[in-house]
């Protein structure tokens, strides 16, 4: 096999022009014409109530009104893992801002003018937003019909209890574990909620035509599974898929929030009651925050035990999660978690459990990092912790316990082909790791921090990816997946493992984005997982091609095919240098032979790639026995951080992090992903701050309150080192980068807190109101006033973990 | 109730009706047709409905349409008329933005930087961009594809 020559270069992003001219076309820019009508959703204000009556007769009268439409007229529930969310409520609202009705008008003014006029009369219950409340026997349930939802078979809902989804690892004797260990750390950390932030927000456009076909144009990650999801949840009105199709043009950010379905059943639901008419529901900014998804919270517990050389010997991982209202997808972000929660390392005894707890806030699901994100900050500052109990280095530590391959994970498979410690030894030769550094500012202080990072896709067993592939009369070829274009350079990837195989140049090449009904089948964008499983479609693809190629070359021209090659864009042949065939001279129209006839015609391929190896099924008690995760991705990351004494301002003067991407198909977009990456998880621990009031009412639902980096706030330098040890059975080697490049940033910025002034934070965020308030001895838990940031009363070092829920066998 | 404005859009004089109340945004998308003003949050603080009036940066989402009677509009659709502006070539090469949906405003907040300062240092290419909102980016690729113009118009100087 000769050398590479596009996979591994950084061309231009094909859809870069689109972008910078304004040319993309994102689902609001579509026109639908003067027929379009708006939408204005009416939402509860409470929440957790019953409903006891809707009167729609007013909003009805109001002039250039449509229809408006309430639970009645559609009590279809949904979801990706677990059917627990309705298009709208029928008998009770769980969080506040959900949709009870929604007006249905000519114009968006009008709709927002009649939604003002829908009368709902509630009785209020007692909201759950405690998550020891919610874990009492006598708890108030969110769901009390939750023992009947039709879930996913690796789910365990706890009927009659508020626990969604409880993941239990065992591996080895943790009891022996920690008899072996001569140090033991045990600690709380705590994570509150986030919010994705794609400046795009959610926004979908249906057209139930007259012949009885759901066609949505959505701003999603997830096409087919939207299709899917939804073609199940219509199935009462005799939809099937064929009768769905979801069109999916550029999207203006994702980072998981525009995953499965949330707001887009409203959508569809709309349409249907609309026939004939389309229908456009787009989200404020204030809903995009509340009602869609977000990163749910968690309180963890993690006890660790380990050797006086530095062997970790044990690690015991709770996990209680505030995973709101809705869980069909959050749950199974708990599940990875309950699965992965020892880190990158080599464990032998483990003991994870990880909770996922309805409470009454709104819907969680996933979001860039998938809940690794979550439990890193709060492992990740307990290594450090451990190796200053030991009086080891935290990178030392961290080295000698980095998990290699072949290494047996928790749930008893074995760790894939890892860089980790060629990233652990670079990022700390690139921070500078050991050497002190002292601000001229004698107001300031500078500390570092570091953290290892890991991650798998959270797949089901069957998450399938396809290719289809075809020329054009002049050799250019079109390629039609169904992975997102959600900004991480997914199409032109595609293009640069086409072009490899083909030698047809990317400005040759077009990947088109999807629609179901003539794009090939993806599972969906999330997981990191595209590159490696469309990529390895897109591949399989391109080498059907060129074997039709030479097929026809054969019959055509009596050439043996195992001695035809592409170069250039030319069937060549080893044995006949003087042989040649421009791919545009055949791959339409075939080959003429000697008596006139054609040979050929247009060459097509398809490919698909499905991950045979996995499997979801394992004892429950324990996770042993599946192979549920494809691979992890890992990697390091570390930041020079300056803190003034005086106001706690932090300032990132250095952040660097290594990844290790197995093959970087393009490794200027994987280093666009671990500064963005890194951008957004920085934001998460020292700016983005959600609150609640105590009735459970989200009050920053806006950028004003709620504040995500400007260019102002980025690191003065982000050095980003890209790692290569192959992923065997990745396209050319690869494996997924985009989610994981955030997951080390809260960690490494606590460790950096704790090296520079000494006092560890253990509850995110780590604002500067929380060090300057800490470092005049204050604890801004006693101050913090009255709102909610995290999902229980008191401090979180007081948690009860021993819930009767949590320790039950 | 409905009031006559005139405006110049991308060099071509538009006449219409617009109701009091109507915001410059959603008329210059749904009246005007001109999609490249983005709706990210409607209260002014993301940047993505950015375009120029009279030559200054503006956001779209808190501005009335009756506002800007008998003035000059410029989106991204106008900056690109007659080819790419040096700026637009910059960002391209630069592979400067992921999902693109904050683009048009970037493109505008920095074609009027370079309008007033043609080699900005780093810093005031933050400033000038930092009402605009990237969640993909982490800016940097923006940063530098702005700087990056500045220096090779000095270099000209």
């Amino acid at each position: 096999m000769s050398s590479l020559k596009i996979v591994g270069e950084s061309p231009e992003r094909i859809d870069g022009l689109e972008k910078i001219t304004g040319a993309a076309t994102y689902v609001d820019d579509i026109d639908f014409g003067a027929r379009l009508l708006h939408a204005e959703i009416v939402e509860t204000p409470y929440a957790h109530a019953l409903i006891k009556s809707i009167d729609t007769s007013a909003a009805e009268k109001v002039p250039g009104v449509v229809r408006v439409i309430t639970g009645k007229d559609f009590p279809y529930r949904f979801g990706l893992y677990m059917q627990d969310r309705f298009s709208f409520p029928t008998d009770r609202v769980r969080f506040v801002g959900e949709q009870v009705a929604a007006v249905v008008a000519h114009d968006a003014k009008t709709a927002k003018r009649a939604a003002k006029l829908v009368k709902v009369v509630y009785e209020e219950l007692e909201p759950v937003l405690d998550l020891t409340k919610a874990l009492r026997d006598d708890a108030v349930l969110v769901h009390p019909d939750l023992g009947n939802y039709t879930r996913c078979p690796w789910f365990f809902p706890q009927a009659g209890t508020n626990i969604a989804h409880w993941r239990k690892t065992r591996k080895g004797d943790i009891e022996k574990g920690f008899k072996e260990a001569d140090v033991i750390l045990e600690d709380i950390y705590t994570v509150p909620r986030y919010s994705h932030c794609a400046i795009e927000p959610h926004v979908i456009v249906g057209l139930y035509d007259l012949s009885g076909r759901l066609t949505l144009w959505s701003a999603s990650q997830s096409p087919y599974t939207q299709r899917h999801v939804l073609a199940q949840a219509l199935a009462p009105l005799g939809l099937s898929h064929k009768d769905i199709r979801v069109v999916t043009p550029y999207v203006g950010g994702g980072f998981g929030g525009k995953a499965g379905v949330s707001m887009e059943i409203i959508g569809a639901a709309l349409a249907i009651t609309v026939k004939g008419q389309p229908v456009k529901v787009r989200w404020s900014r204030a809903q995009e925050f509340y009602n869609t998804y977000q990163r749910q919270g968690v309180i963890a517990r993690i006890k660790l035990g380990a050797k006086k050389d530095g062997t970790i010997t044990a690690i015991e991982h709770t996990l209680h999660w505030d995973a709101g209202a809705y869980v069909e997808y959050g749950a199974n972000v708990v599940n990875a978690v309950g699965l992965s929660a020892t880190g990158p390392y080599r464990i032998p005894n483990v003991k994870i459990d990880s909770v996922c707890v309805y409470t009454n806030l709104p819907p969680s699901g996933p979001y860039r990092g998938f809940g690794y994100s979550e439990f890193h900050f709060g492992l990740e500052s307990h290594m450090n912790r451990m190796a200053h109990k030991l009086g080891m280095d935290p990178v030392e530590f961290r080295r000698k316990n980095a998990i290699r391959e072949g290494d047996t994970l928790a749930y008893g498979a074995k760790m894939n082909p890892s860089g980790l410690h060629e990233a652990i030894d670079r990022v700390a030769a690139e921070i500078g790791w050991g050497k002190k550094e002292v601000s001229k500012d004698p107001n300031k202080v500078i500390g570092k921090g570091f953290a290892c990072f890991w991650k798998a896709p959270a797949l089901p067993p069957n998450a399938a990816s396809a290719a289809f592939m075809k020329f054009n009369e002049d050799g250019s070829l079109n390629i039609s997946v169904s992975g997102m274009e959600i900004g991480q350079g997914f199409l032109t990837v595609m293009a640069q493992i086409a072009a490899e195989i083909l030698t047809v140049p990317m400005e040759r090449i077009r990947v088109e984005l999807p629609d179901t009904d003539r794009n090939a089948y993806e599972w969906q964008t999330v997981g990191s997982h595209v590159t490696w499983g469309c990529g390895n479609a897109v591949k399989a693809a391109a080498l059907e091609l060129r074997g039709k190629m030479f097929e026809v070359v054969e019959r055509a021209l009596g050439i043996a095919r195992d001695t035809l090659y592409l170069e250039d864009e030319k069937v060549k042949c080893r044995t006949r240098a003087d042989f040649e065939l421009p791919l545009q001279n055949f791959v339409i129209n075939g080959i003429q032979t000697s008596h006139g006839n054609f040979i050929g015609g247009p060459i097509l391929g398809s490919g698909v790639f499905m991950p045979e190896f996995t499997s979801a099924l394992s004892d429950p008690e324990t996770s042993q026995g599946g192979h549920p995760n494809v691979h992890y991705t890992v990697g390091a990351a570390a930041v020079t951080l300056e803190i003034d004494k005086k106001t706690g301002k932090m300032r990132v003067l250095k952040a660097t992090l290594a990844v290790d991407a197995g093959k970087a198909i393009n490794p200027g977009l994987v280093k666009g992903q671990i500064v963005g990456g890194i951008v957004q998880g920085l934001a998460t621990v020292l700016y983005e701050d959600i609150r609640y009031d105590l009735k459970g009412k989200l009050v920053n639902a806006n950028f004003t309150d709620y504040k995500i980096p400007t260019s102002m706030d980025v690191p003065d330098e982000i050095v980003p080192i890209i790692v290569e040890v192959a992923q065997p059975d990745g396209p050319f080697g690869a494996r997924g980068t985009g989610e994981h490049t955030m997951i080390p940033a809260a960690a490494m910025v606590a460790n950096a807190v704790e090296d520079a002034i000494g006092l560890r934070m253990k509850i995110m965020p780590i604002t500067a109101e929380k060090v300057a308030l800490e470092l005049q001895g204050i604890s801004y838990e006693d101050v913090k006033g009255s709102y909610m940031g995290l999902c229980f009363a008191g401090h979180p070092d007081a948690y009860k973990f021993h819930t009767k829920a949590s320790t039950k066998k | 109730m409905t009031k006559r404005i005139t405006v110049i859009l991308n060099n071509e004089t538009r006449s219409l009706d617009v109701e009091p109340n109507d915001i410059l945004l959603n008329v210059l998308r749904e009246t005007l047709g001109v999609k490249s003003p983005k709706i990210g949050c409607e209260r002014g603080d993301c940047g993505a409905c950015t375009v120029l009036l009279d030559g200054k940066t503006v956001r779209t989402c808190l501005i009335l349409a009756v506002e800007v009677d008998g003035h000059e509009i410029t989106t991204l659709e106008g900056l690109s008329q007659s080819g790419l502006t040096p700026v637009q070539q910059s960002l391209l090469k630069h592979n400067s933005f992921q999902c693109g949906f904050c683009a048009p405003g970037m493109v505008l907040s920095a074609t009027e930087l370079l309008g007033k300062n043609p080699s900005p240092s780093q810093d005031e290419v933050k400033e000038a961009i930092s009402g605009n909102l990237c969640r993909c980016t982490g800016y940097e690729p923006v940063i530098d594809a702005i700087v990056a113009v500045g220096k090779k118009a000095g270099k000209r100087v």
